[in-house]
């Protein structure tokens, strides 16, 4: 369940297909000239994406390899249908706004993005929460870009005055231009804080950061190829760096062992060095000792040839 | 005749297919580095959305409304383009090599074009004729082709330009693109 959560949190805040991801650009720059219609539009892909994601990786294991693109489509396909029956009877406000980019999120990047890079190759729980999370963080972009946009250009909060009379509405931001100019803002930031998107990859060739897995352009495809080759490259720097920390470590280690080693060896030398004084010392005072004795000796001989003086000297008196 | 020249105008400058309506903004931002690549990107466009609205015309109107099955139109049309698409690649390398090799690069990109498939819904939905729905696609996709390659040219200029540093690549593109919009609201007024 946790690995679940981490996957719904993953896009809808770590690879936010808007922010980080910049996937689907087409409905996120038509569609959020106001906050309620990108919110519309975000919540219909999440419904589309969420049942595409579950269904793929349900019968992942029956599409044949080669014509899995074909399949996708028609899955997706499928359940765009099916949401845009649902709109034409439920919800029709929505469907008239959101008009001809209802049908078109069949060919929306996300969708058969997250199918090819995850449901297929993954089971269908942890598929349905990505495609949630994704949808998700696809709708808080949407939503998020068409309240600045809506703000701006016509000074209101999901179609709520907000902003004071005096205020005049910069027209520009809910028309055509706007959008561009909006989405040019945002890239711009996510340049100065160097934020993690597909936009600012170092080396890039293509300017819409061509990471959108279903994008099939040559030029994407070859930008794919120039990022996976870039990111090769910073992985292979990092496992470099790594074995040359690894190295140094060890190296480090090897020598605080040597230095140990060496530390205890002239320890040991000490101790030797030590007990042989000792020994010395002990062999000096037995040396002591047997000059005492000898000296003791001495004496005691001497005492004897006095004695033995005295005798000769007594004998010569008897003589 | 007037009608179809109106119609011409309308979709190619009016309501230019990327600068207001915004399909086909993948191709429009990836392949405008060079000014030759992206006149060939236009041309490969154009043929396809030709083709692709011509056919796609005829399966709604011969199959689909005969069987009562309009409501199948998303899916039938995007496998009838992808299928269209690869079959218009193989036969060109047969029979035309020297259009394949120039537009055959681009063919295969433009199958997850959203402007393809949006022409032909939005043909459907206006309910126009074969040929009003002809004059919209040629509009629609010369539109492509003429923001495309105006979009080339001024990045070539771009180039060699001082651009401050955060709005070095996507943004200033995105800039750029903004303001051809707002140069082509200018067209509003002529029709």
């Amino acid at each position: 369940m946790g690995k679940c959560f981490k996957q719904f949190f993953n896009g809808l805040i770590k690879e936010n297909p808007t922010f980080v991801l910049m996937l689907g650009m087409c409905p996120t720059l038509a569609v959020t000239s106001s906050a309620s219609n990108g919110l519309g539009m975000g919540l219909t892909t999440t419904a589309v994406l969420a049942l595409s994601n579950l269904f793929i990786s349900l019968i992942r294991k029956i599409i044949p390899d080669k014509v899995r693109i074909p399949a996708f489509i028609v899955v997706v396909a499928t359940f765009v249908t099916i949401v845009q029956m649902l709109l034409q009877a439920y919800l029709p406000s929505l469907n008239e706004s959101l008009g001809l980019y209802i049908p078109l999120i069949v060919v929306n990047c996300i969708i058969l993005g997250r199918a090819e890079a995850f449901a297929y190759t993954n089971g269908p729980v942890i598929s349905l929460f990505d495609g949630l999370g994704m949808g998700l963080g696809f709708t808080l972009g949407l939503t998020s870009i068409g309240i600045v946009r809506e703000l701006i250009g016509a000074g209101t909060f999901f179609g709520n005055q907000i902003m004071p009379d005096a205020y005049e509405p910069a027209a520009i931001f809910t028309l055509a231009p706007g959008a561009f100019f909006v989405l040019a803002l945002l890239t711009a930031l996510q340049n100065i804080f160097k934020a993690k998107s597909a936009t600012n990859v170092p080396g890039a060739k293509v300017a819409c950061g061509g990471n959108c897995a279903a994008c099939m352009d040559g030029a994407c495809v070859e930008n794919r190829e120039e990022i996976a080759r870039i990111n090769g490259i910073k992985e292979a720097e990092a496992v470099a760096a790594k074995a040359e920390a690894a190295r140094k470590a060890a190296e480090a280690k090897k020598a605080a062992e040597a230095k140990k080693a060496e530390e205890e060896a002239e320890k040991q030398l000490d101790v030797k060095a030590e007990t042989a004084e000792a020994a010395a010392e002990k062999f000096e005072a037995k040396a002591e000792a047997v000059d005492a004795a000898a000296e003791k000796f001495d004496k005691k001989a001497e005492a004897a040839e006095t004695v033995a003086e005295k005798f000769e000297s007594g004998e010569k008196k008897e003589d | 005749m007037k009608e179809l020249i109106l119609i011409l105008i309308g979709s190619a400058l009016v309501n230019n297919v990327v600068l207001s309506q915004f399909l086909g903004l993948c191709p429009f931002l990836g392949v405008s580095k060079k000014t030759k690549t992206a006149a060939s990107m236009g041309a490969a466009v154009i043929f396809v959305i030709m083709i692709a609205s011509a056919v796609t015309y005829a399966v709604h109107y011969m199959i689909l409304v005969p069987l009562h099955m309009e409501y199948m139109q998303t899916i039938v049309f995007i496998l009838v383009i992808a299928a269209l698409v690869q079959m218009i690649e193989m036969m060109l390398k047969k029979v035309s090599p020297a259009i394949y090799s120039a537009l055959g690069v681009y063919l295969p990109l433009i199958t997850t074009n959203c402007a393809v498939l949006g022409v032909a819904i939005t043909n459907i939905q206006d309910g126009s004729t074969f040929a009003e729905s002809m004059m919209n696609s040629l509009g629609t996709s010369v539109g492509f082709l003429i923001a495309i390659v105006i979009m080339a040219g001024i990045r070539e200029r771009l180039e060699g330009n001082d651009i401050p540093k955060p709005f070095q690549g996507m943004p200033i593109v995105l800039i750029t693109a903004g303001l051809m919009a707002i140069a082509f609201c200018g067209f509003s007024g002529i029709i």
